[in-house]
């Protein structure tokens, strides 16, 4: 499998990217981690006309973690944010999720903003955006822009990022105090995509009750789905394997899975409920513990 | 459309290190840089298997990570530093102790996934000198041995692991 001709650019600065994004317009992918796009080039699934590598473009790598805010650049690497000890302490779900994307080989040239802007809805970062309430800057010539993942994701593998505009930057909040993380997805084989990915957040209040807190599933939608119906009902009350299970047991009646060759439409609903149970019990006894 | 055409075959040159010998060349940008490693370089211990980054047999280390070189176009190698499967063993000719360990151990069958398994498992012990079982296992998920030799692998990654560290002593 070979991928067709494209004619490549390699621009030195953000400008001169966003002027060749200006000029090719449709007919022009930007190459950053390429660890989706080249697979689908190379089963020729994808033939873009222009390839635009941005690798060499400077200032879009790093993280940079504030008193409320982590800023990670488009084209920082997963394995920088995997094997970085800020973001382990200052955003626990992001360390662990991160962990969960393909295998090491995949980490070591894929992307943040990548992924982001691949919105495949059964990949983590995605969800790990939409569970947390990130934030995602874009970039085009002479305008910037922040976008929720609400406002962000359309459908699969498709967002309202226009031709001309590249990820600059992503956006997680700092882990709040009293507050847990937890991610789990479900895979057939280990680094594979995931079938059912959950993700969840809880925050107690200072007597141990349920302040606030967040749950999205991946897989069963063209985006990612945040199940807030399922976790309004938890405040107030004290975190228990009861309470979890029996606020999770009518989401077989929220989401709507496809069937496919790997499994049905029942087990992926299964899978929904038994994943998120676990997430929500995981974050409320981290929380427990911060 | 003839103007884009005459655009996108037009050759770049790079230069790349691999294996510490510096080569320049002219490459096609929509060339893999495992088909450049192959057949422009002739260094054809880096096996293509599925060409779309799943089985890992095209696994080479690229400034020091693991990296599928069936995911990347050569012309994003440039000036970059490139280990290879010929460039692990010792210029006197003398087996890496992964070498060895897949030759004591058994681990390989048919051994068209050893090159990718030894260069995953090179940066493991790397960064991991004494890794369990598990984290071996974990490491080599993205290599896929279709004989299922596993079992032997982890004990050949096992017994480098031991033979490194008692050279390190």
């Amino acid at each position: 499998m070979k991928p067709a001709a494209f004619d490549y650019y390699k621009p030195e600065t953000l400008d001169e990217a966003l002027s060749l994004l200006d000029e090719f317009g449709y007919d022009a992918k930007i190459l950053a981690g390429g660890q989706s796009l080249i697979p689908m080039m190379n089963m020729r699934l994808a033939r873009p006309p222009v390839l635009i590598d941005i690798n060499g473009v400077p200032g879009m790598t790093g993280i940079e973690v504030g008193d409320s805010e982590i800023v990670i650049g488009g084209l920082t690497r997963h394995y920088m944010v995997e094997h970085s000890a800020e973001i382990r302490s200052s955003c626990p779900m992001l360390a662990e999720g991160i962990k969960l994307i393909g295998h090491s080989q995949i980490r070591s040239r894929g992307t943040i903003g990548g992924s982001i802007v691949h919105a495949d809805p059964t990949a983590e970062l995605p969800v790990m955006l939409t569970a947390l309430g990130g934030k995602v800057t874009v970039v085009s010539s002479g305008e910037e822009r922040e976008l929720t993942p609400e406002e962000l994701f359309l459908t699969y593998m498709t967002t309202t990022i226009e031709p001309n505009e590249i990820v600059k930057s992503v956006h997680f909040p700092v882990i709040a105090e009293r507050t847990g993380h937890a991610i789990e997805e479900f895979t057939l084989r280990s680094g594979d995509f995931a079938i059912i990915i959950a993700a969840a957040s809880v925050t107690l209040d200072e007597e141990g009750l349920i302040e606030s807190a967040a749950l999205c599933i991946g897989g069963v939608d063209g985006v990612p789905v945040k199940l807030d119906d399922v976790t309004d009902e938890l405040i107030g009350h004290a975190p228990s394997d009861e309470l979890f299970e029996e606020s999770c047991a009518p989401i077989t009646d929220m989401v709507e899975p496809e069937k496919d060759i790997h499994a049905s439409v029942e087990y992926r609903k299964d899978l929904c409920v038994a994943l998120s149970r676990r997430v929500l019990k995981k974050a409320a006894d981290e929380a427990k513990l911060a | 459309m003839t103007e884009k055409t005459a655009e996108s075959n037009r050759l770049k040159t790079i230069t790349l290190k691999v294996n510490h010998k510096e080569y320049t060349v002219d490459v096609e940008p929509r060339m893999l840089l495992s088909d450049v490693l192959r057949d422009i370089l002739r260094l054809t211990g880096t096996h293509v298997g599925c060409e779309h980054g799943v089985c890992g047999a095209c696994t080479i280390t690229m400034d020091g990570r693991p990296v599928r070189s069936c995911l990347v176009f050569g012309v994003q190698a440039d000036q970059a530093d490139i280990v290879t499967v010929e460039g692990l063993e010792s210029e006197d000719g003398e087996l890496h102790p992964l070498q060895k360990g897949f030759w004591e151990k058994h681990g390989l069958q048919c051994g068209f996934c050893t090159p990718g398994m030894l260069m995953t498992a090179c940066h493991l012990l790397e960064h991991n000198p004494d890794p369990s079982r598990e984290e071996i296992r974990e490491a080599i998920s993205g290599n896929l041995c279709r004989c299922t030799g596993y079992q032997g692998i982890v004990d050949a990654v096992e017994y480098a692991a031991k033979e490194m560290r008692e050279r390190a002593e």
